[in-house]
C-alpha cells in the first residue's frame, strides 16, 4: 500500500520510494526515507494535499505525490 | 569548544567571492531551511545595514549586509533551502556560492524543533567542507516539548561549533558571531563526517581520484554529487574522464542498493538519526499538542479553513487598496489613506517649486520639465505606502507561518494551471495594482512558478484601467450594459491569465514540474523588528530600482507629447503624435489605426489612467472637470464616437488591460526578476497576448456587436 491510502490519523513505515528524479530526490530530502515513520494528520479544505507528520515535523504532499511512497500500515499503539 | 576540527589549514589561494574586500575582512555566508529563523539572525547580526539584490540570472533574492559589532565581518544570507540537490533555483544558488566562491566560514541555522530535517542540510554543507559553524535555534521550543539536546555533544560528533541561539531576542548571538568569526579567519575545516557505509564511501573516493585528488574538498564534493546522478556536476566532467566517471558512479550505485541518488539521501538521514538517537533525549511525550497545533486545527479545519482565509485575504486586499475600508462608506483603508497623503503632500510641495521657479522667471519649457520631474518622481512616491502596507501585512503572514497554508489550502485549485497556491496573493493583489501585485510574487516556492505568476499579474484588471472602461461604458454602451461590458473585461482577463499560465507551463517553462512536497512551518509570532525591516526594505527596494525607471520613462513621454523639432507645442502637433501617424497601421487590425488611439496607448504606460486625460485632450480639449467625470463613469466623451465603434472600443479596452503595464509596474518587473532579459521577455508575451485576444475580440464583436 502507499501513503495516498492512509487516513488521516493512521500510522506507517516507509519501506520505499518508488519515484523518479526530481521527484524522488525531493521526497527524500524532506526525510521519507526507507524505515521512517509517518503519519496522516489531515487532509487539505478541498480534499488534497496531505499533511504527514514526518521526523518530527509537518510535511505537505499532494497524493499523486504521496502514491509514490510504499508504505506497511501500522497499527495504532498507545504509548506510555 | 576551542578543539581543533580537522587538519587542514586553508589555502591563501582560493578567496573567490571575497575579492575586493580589504585584507582582514571575513565574508560568513548563513545557511539554513526555510522558516528556521533565518532573515530574524540576519537582522539581527546586521541591524539595518542591508543590501538587497538578486543573484544573477534568477528570481532570487541576494541579501548582504555587514556584521553591526565589526565591521570587516561581511554577512552574507544564503537563499533557505532544506538541500543542496540541483533541482532548485535557490540551491543552485547556495551550493554554487559556497563551493565556487567560498565564503570563510558558514552559519548553519538549524531549527532545533525540526532537527532531523534541519540536520539534512548540515551534514551536506559538511561534505563541501567548508569552515561551519552549527547555530541551534528555537530551543526554547525544545524545551518546552521536555525534550533536551547535548550541544556540546552534538559538537563533538559533527567536529563543528555547536552553539544555541535565541535569534528573535538576539540571546546567544555574540558568542555565535565569536566562533563564527574564529572558525572564519582560521580556515578550519570540519572533518568529513563518516555518513557512507565502506564499499560507497570508496567508490566515492575511486570517483574523487578520477576527477583529480581524493584529498581535495572539491573533488570529493563533487564525486559525492556524481554518486547522486547531479546533472549540473556530470556535465562539467571533461569529455575524456566521462566513460571512466561513469563506470566508477556505476560501482557507487551497486554500493547503495542500485540507486546511488537514493542510497546517499538514506545515508544522511541514518546518520543523522543516529546523532538524534545518542545527542536527544525526548521526553517519550511524543505526542504532546503544542499550541500551533491547536490553532492549525482551526485554521486549516475542513469547514472554517475557506472562510477564515477569505476573511485574511479580504483584509490584505481592503487594508491596502479599499476606499470603502470594512464596507464602511468613504473610509480609506491605511494604504489608501498613506497613499492620498503622500500624494498631497507632494502635489503641495511640487506646486511651491513650480511657483518658485516661475518667479525665477524661467521659459515654458523649463517650467514644463521641472513640472514633469516632480510629477515622475511624485509617481513613485505614490505607491510606496501600498508597497509599505501590502508588505507589512505579508511578512507578518509569512513569518506566522500561514502563508505555507495558503498553498496547502489552494493548491487543489492552482495546481490545474500549473501555479502554485500561493500564486492567489500576486493576482488578488493584481485588481488593485500590479506594483505591489508583482512584487507579492517574491512569495512564492520555485523560479518558474515567479517567472508565470509575474507575466499574468498585470492581467488582473487594476484599479487604474476602470476609468478606462468607464469611458468607453458611458459613451458607447450608454444602453444598460455598463456593468455587464466592464464585468466582462474583468473576466477576461482572468481567463487570459489562466490560458497564458497554462500554455507557458505546457510550451516555455516544459521540464520544469513544480511539486507539492513543502513543510508546513510551526505557527509562529513574527517579531515587530523583522516585519518591519521587510516592509522597509520592499519600499527601499522598488523607491531605488523600480524609480529610475518610472522616472526616466515619465519624464520621456512629456518630452516627446509636448515637443517636435521646432520646440514645444500641442500634443497634436508633437513628436509622440507622429509616432502615433507612424504606427498606426499596426492597431488598424485591431479596429482602432487611429493615432490618437496609438498615443493613448503609449501615455496609458506612465499610468493607465491617463488615456482618458489624453483622450479629452485629443478629441476636443475638453476641460479638466470634464475628464474626472468621465473617468468616473459619470459622463460621455462623445468625440470618440469618430474613431471607436462598439466592437474596436471593446478592442481598445482588452489590448490595454493585457498589453505592458505601466511603467511603474515594468520597474517592479524588472526588480524582481532581476534582469533586463526576462522583463522584455514578459512584456514581449504580454504585447503579444495583447495583440492576439484584441484581434480576436475585434474581429468577432464585429460579427455580434
Amino acid at each position: 500500500m502507499t501513503l495516498r491510502d492512509l487516513r488521516p490519523g493512521q500510522k506507517g513505515t516507509v519501506t520505499a520510494v518508488s519515484a523518479e528524479g526530481a521527484m524522488k530526490r525531493r521526497i527524500m530530502d524532506m526525510g521519507v526515507t526507507p524505515g521512517v515513520e509517518v503519519k496522516v494528520v489531515k487532509t487539505a479544505p478541498l480534499g488534497d494535499p496531505v499533511e504527514v507528520r514526518v521526523r518530527g515535523y509537518e510535511l505537505s504532499l499532494r497524493k499523486d505525490e504521496a502514491a509514490w511512497v510504499q508504505v506497511e500500515m501500522r497499527a495504532e499503539v498507545s504509548r506510555n | 569548544m576551542s578543539r581543533t576540527y580537522g587538519e587542514k589549514k586553508a589555502s591563501p589561494e582560493g578567496q573567490g567571492g571575497r575579492e575586493g574586500k580589504p585584507e582582514g575582512d571575513v565574508v560568513i555566508a548563513l545557511a539554513g531551511n526555510p522558516n528556521c529563523g533565518k532573515t530574524t539572525l540576519f537582522n539581527e547580526i546586521t541591524g539595518s545595514k542591508q543590501h538587497v539584490g538578486n543573484w544573477p540570472g534568477v528570481t532570487v533574492e541576494k541579501k548582504e549586509g555587514i556584521y553591526r559589532k565589526d565591521k570587516r565581518v561581511h554577512i552574507l544570507d544564503l537563499p533557505g533551502t532544506y538541500s543542496l540537490s540541483p533541482y532548485s533555483a535557490e540551491e543552485v544558488v547556495a551550493r554554487d556560492y559556497i563551493v565556487r566562491e567560498k565564503p570563510n566560514a558558514v552559519i548553519n541555522l538549524v531549527d532545533a524543533a525540526s532537527m532531523e530535517r534541519n540536520l539534512y542540510l548540515t551534514v551536506q554543507l559538511l561534505e563541501t567542507g567548508i569552515p561551519m559553524v552549527v547555530a541551534m535555534n528555537m530551543m526554547d521550543e525544545v524545551e518546552l516539548r521536555g525534550d533536551k539536546i547535548d550541544c556540546a555533544g552534538l559538537s563533538g560528533a559533527l567536529g563543528v561549533p555547536v552553539i544555541p541561539v535565541e535569534a528573535r531576542t538576539g540571546k546567544g548571538l555574540d558568542g555565535l558571531m565569536e566562533a563564527a568569526v574564529r572558525v572564519a579567519r582560521e580556515g578550519r575545516k570540519p572533518a568529513r563526517p563518516d555518513i557512507f557505509n565502506k564499499e560507497l564511501a570508496d567508490a566515492i573516493r575511486a570517483v574523487a581520484d578520477e576527477l583529480g585528488d581524493r584529498s581535495s574538498d572539491e573533488d570529493i564534493w563533487r564525486a559525492i554529487k556524481l554518486a547522486e546522478h547531479d546533472e549540473i556536476i556530470a556535465g562539467e566532467v571533461p569529455a575524456y574522464k566521462k566513460e571512466a566517471v561513469e563506470t566508477l558512479v556505476k560501482a557507487a550505485d551497486q554500493a547503495s542498493g542500485g540507486d546511488g541518488e537514493a542510497g546517499i539521501a538514506d545515508s544522511r538521514y541514518r546518520y543523522i538519526g543516529k546523532l538524534v538517537r545518542q545527542w536527544v533525549t525526548k521526553s517519550g511525550e511524543e505526542h504532546k499538542e503544542t499550541r500551533s497545533h491547536k490553532l492549525d486545527k482551526i485554521l486549516t479545519n475542513r469547514i472554517l479553513a475557506l472562510p477564515i482565509f477569505a476573511g485574511i485575504m479580504y483584509l490584505l486586499f481592503a487594508c491596502t487598496f479599499s476606499e470603502n475600508f470594512l464596507l464602511i462608506p468613504d473610509l480609506p483603508s491605511p494604504g489608501v489613506y498613506l497613499a492620498g497623503s503622500v500624494e498631497e503632500a507632494w502635489g503641495l510641495a511640487a506646486e511651491a517649486v513650480v511657483a518658485a521657479v516661475e518667479g525665477l522667471g524661467a521659459s515654458p519649457w523649463a517650467v514644463g520639465l521641472v513640472t514633469s520631474c516632480l510629477d515622475g518622481i511624485g509617481a513613485v512616491f505614490g505607491f510606496l505606502p501600498l508597497v509599505l502596507v501590502l508588505f507589512l501585512l505579508l511578512s507578518f503572514l509569512e513569518d506566522s507561518g500561514y502563508m505555507a497554508r495558503v498553498a496547502f489550502v489552494m493548491d487543489r485549485i492552482f495546481r490545474h494551471f500549473g501555479l502554485s497556491g500561493r500564486s492567489f496573493i500576486p493576482m488578488l493583489m493584481g485588481f488593485g495594482c500590479s506594483v505591489p501585485a508583482l512584487m507579492a510574487s517574491r512569495t512564492l516556492e520555485s523560479e518558474k512558478d515567479r517567472k508565470i505568476t509575474m507575466m499574468i499579474t498585470p492581467f488582473m484588471s487594476c484599479g487604474a484601467k476602470l476609468p478606462i472602461y468607464a469611458m468607453f461604458a458611458a459613451t458607447l454602451f450608454g444602453d444598460g450594459n455598463q456593468t455587464v461590458i466592464v464585468f466582462s473585461v474583468y473576466m477576461l482577463g482572468i481567463a487570459v491569465a489562466i490560458v497564458s499560465a497554462l500554455l507557458l507551463n505546457r510550451f516555455v517553462f516544459r521540464s520544469e514540474a513544480s511539486g507539492f512536497i513543502m513543510e508546513l512551518p510551526q505557527y509562529r509570532i513574527p517579531t515587530a523588528k523583522s516585519v518591519a525591516i521587510h516592509g522597509w526594505e520592499k519600499v527601499k527596494g522598488f523607491a531605488v530600482k523600480a524609480g529610475t525607471v518610472i522616472f526616466g520613462s515619465t519624464v520621456l513621454i512629456w518630452f516627446l507629447s509636448g515637443f517636435n523639432f521646432g520646440g514645444m507645442c500641442q500634443m497634436e502637433e508633437s513628436l509622440l503624435a507622429s509616432i502615433g501617424n507612424g504606427i498606426k497601421w499596426i492597431f488598424a487590425p485591431l479596429g482602432f489605426g487611429d493615432w490618437r488611439a496609438s498615443v493613448g496607448v503609449v501615455t496609458g504606460w506612465i499610468a493607465k489612467e491617463n488615456i482618458v486625460a489624453t483622450f479629452g485632450q485629443v478629441f476636443g480639449n475638453v476641460s479638466e472637470e470634464t475628464v474626472e467625470a468621465v473617468m468616473a463613469g459619470k459622463a460621455a466623451l462623445p468625440a470618440i464616437g469618430q474613431v471607436f465603434t462598439r466592437a474596436s472600443a471593446y478592442s481598445y479596452m482588452v489590448f490595454n488591460l493585457l498589453c505592458m503595464p505601466c511603467f511603474a509596474a515594468v520597474g517592479a518587473m524588472r526588480r524582481e526578476y532581476g534582469s533586463w532579459k526576462w522583463t522584455l521577455r514578459a512584456i514581449g508575451f504580454q504585447m503579444a497576448t495583447a495583440y492576439v485576444v484584441a484581434l480576436v475580440v475585434y474581429v468577432g464583436g464585429s460579427m455580434v456587436l
